[in-house]
């Protein structure tokens, strides 16, 4: 029992990782896809159909370009920075439930790697220690330019954190759980489309907003602004180090998006999943649901992307204005508006 | 004392990285690495946590110390530029200072764990460290103790923001020269 418990999660594991870095190298693609769609170009389309092998070309390039490291750099440092970026994007996805329960060989199998009791204060916890990737990155380059790209990256994610652990907390005050299963499930009602973004309108905005800046995503790549900072944290890398960094942002907006879809738009839950005939058909219901999951998170991405190509970059105070004085209070609102709202309407 | 043979070897492996890490720490000579090394020590005492069975409490470590906390002060570290060169000499006072108020640290820890019953560090009731447990025996049992340190964060929060910010006096010249705070 022990034993196979074991295998089961290993495999889903490799499935997993397997299929998110899979996803963050073809979000390259899907960048510059909608990129040209937004500008009315063509995009790649030199490399297979539709240019759909641009991706494995990119890689290959990245991997065979000749490797600098600075002489005046911190050698260890510097080539654990991208590591360290790699490693925390990647173990996010551990408490993210994908789909309800499959049915395999007689078994139960629970497409989630662990159920932990406190799920949203792992991927808090993973995202607040995800700034020492840049942080030390661009301080080891020992390049004043890269140490800028470090120091606004990690005030910025400091700054975003606040308004997004106050705007998970109404949903925590709703839910009475921290485990991302339960919040999940107990949006399953109406039919499957009790979905917590009806309740939260203002907290998803905050949450969606935030999400953005810990992402450093546009408006908010101050980090890698290249207009004052050259390429900011990641300045001095080449070769497969900066693929590591670019990676790893990729990898975090595909996290992100899935937390997003989790949290606020019903996780897995589809329209009419509580029909008679899926009850006996759990496999199917499985399926779907995964499948539906995929959907909101494709949708979340191809938001990332469509705001990056529309809004321009904000000034650094501009952003910190927003984050200290717009944000914190409005998320306070938020809270105080969730506890009248659960003490006149119930929950 | 129990057996070596008897302590669960995942206990072993963590507290030897721990420990190994808390010596960096102090021993090492560029105060970046040594914040580096705390972080990992950090790490290492949020898997005891889990060992325990303290969920809750091992990644609140990680959100507070690891998160927070040591951001900042790598933060510090990096726009002072200190390296071994321009590190000052500390002279012995320090060290005999240090070394005294850790050992009275350890005396405490070491009082409050022979006076800590045996069944507590033996069997870890499950689900003690666990969110719900936790917060019942918060707002039950020790209420009025976390009432009164929430005051205390919140005066902490209003001084700090007073030490923050510039008095009466430097706030004029600040609007004269038109320099703005970020």
């Amino acid at each position: 029992m022990e034993l196979s418990l074991l295998f089961e999660k290993s495999v889903l594991i490799l499935i997993l990782t397997a299929i998110t870095l899979g996803i963050a190298t073809y979000l390259t693609y899907g960048e510059r896809k909608v990129a040209a769609f937004l500008q009315d170009r063509l995009g790649p389309n030199r490399a297979g159909i539709y240019g759909i092998f641009q991706p494995l070309a990119d890689a290959g390039k990245m991997f065979f370009k000749e490797e600098l490291i600075p002489r005046n750099a911190e050698k260890w440092l510097f080539i654990m920075g991208p590591g360290l970026a790699m490693v925390t994007a990647c173990i996010t996805s551990a408490v993210i439930p994908w789909g309800t329960d499959l049915v395999l060989f007689g078994r139960n199998i629970s497409l989630q790697v662990a159920d932990v009791d406190i799920g949203i204060l792992y991927i808090m916890g993973i995202v607040s220690v995800g700034v020492y990737g840049i942080m030390i990155g661009g301080w080891a380059s020992n390049n004043k330019y890269s140490l800028y790209g470090a120091i606004r990256a990690s005030s910025q994610m400091i700054s975003y954190e606040l308004s997004m652990g106050l705007a998970l907390i109404a949903i925590i005050m709703m839910s009475g759980s921290l485990s991302l299963r339960e919040i999940v499930d107990q949006q399953s009602g109406w039919h499957g489309m009790k979905w917590n973004i009806l309740f939260q309108p203002l907290g998803f905005i905050l949450f969606f907003t935030c999400a953005l800046a810990e992402t450093n995503r546009a408006p908010f790549d101050l980090p890698e602004c290249e207009t004052e900072l050259i390429g900011g944290y990641h300045t001095e890398y080449s070769s497969m180090k900066l693929g590591f960094y670019l990676f790893a942002e990729y990898i975090n907006m595909f996290v992100s998006s899935a937390v997003m879809s989790i949290v606020y738009l019903g996780g897995y839950n589809f329209p009419f999943m509580d029909a008679a005939w899926f009850s006996t058909h759990p496999n199917w219901l499985g399926a779907i649901s995964v499948a539906v999951m995929f959907a909101k998170v494709s949708f979340f991405i191809f938001l990332f992307m469509w705001i990056r190509w529309t809004l321009p970059r904000f000034r650094y105070d501009q952003l910190m204005h927003l984050g200290w004085k717009s944000l914190i209070p409005l998320a306070l609102i938020n809270m105080l508006l969730t506890g009248l709202g659960m003490l006149l309407w119930g929950k | 004392m129990p057996e070596l043979s008897k302590i669960p070897w995942p206990f072993l492996i963590l507290s030897f990285i721990s420990i190994l890490c808390a010596l960096y720490v102090v021993t090492s000579n560029s105060p970046i690495r040594s914040v580096l090394a705390l972080i990992l020590t950090f790490f290492s005492i949020s898997a005891h946590y889990v060992m325990l069975n303290a969920q809750f409490l091992a990644i609140v470590n990680l959100i507070v110390y690891a998160g927070a906390i040591m951001v900042l002060f790598l933060f510090v570290l990096m726009l002072l530029n200190l390296n071994k060169e321009t590190e000052p000499l500390k002279s012995n006072k320090w060290l005999i200072g240090a070394a005294v108020s850790a050992g009275l640290l350890l005396l405490v820890f070491t009082a409050s764990i022979q006076t800590s019953s045996e069944h507590i560090m033996r069997h870890p009731e499950a689900g003690t460290g666990l969110v719900k447990s936790l917060g019942k025996v918060l707002f039950t049992d020790y209420l009025v103790p976390f009432e009164l340190s929430g005051i205390l964060f919140l005066a902490a929060m209003v001084g700090a923001v007073m030490l923050g910010k510039r008095d009466a006096a430097n706030e004029s010249d600040t609007e004269i020269t038109g320099r703005e705070e970020v």
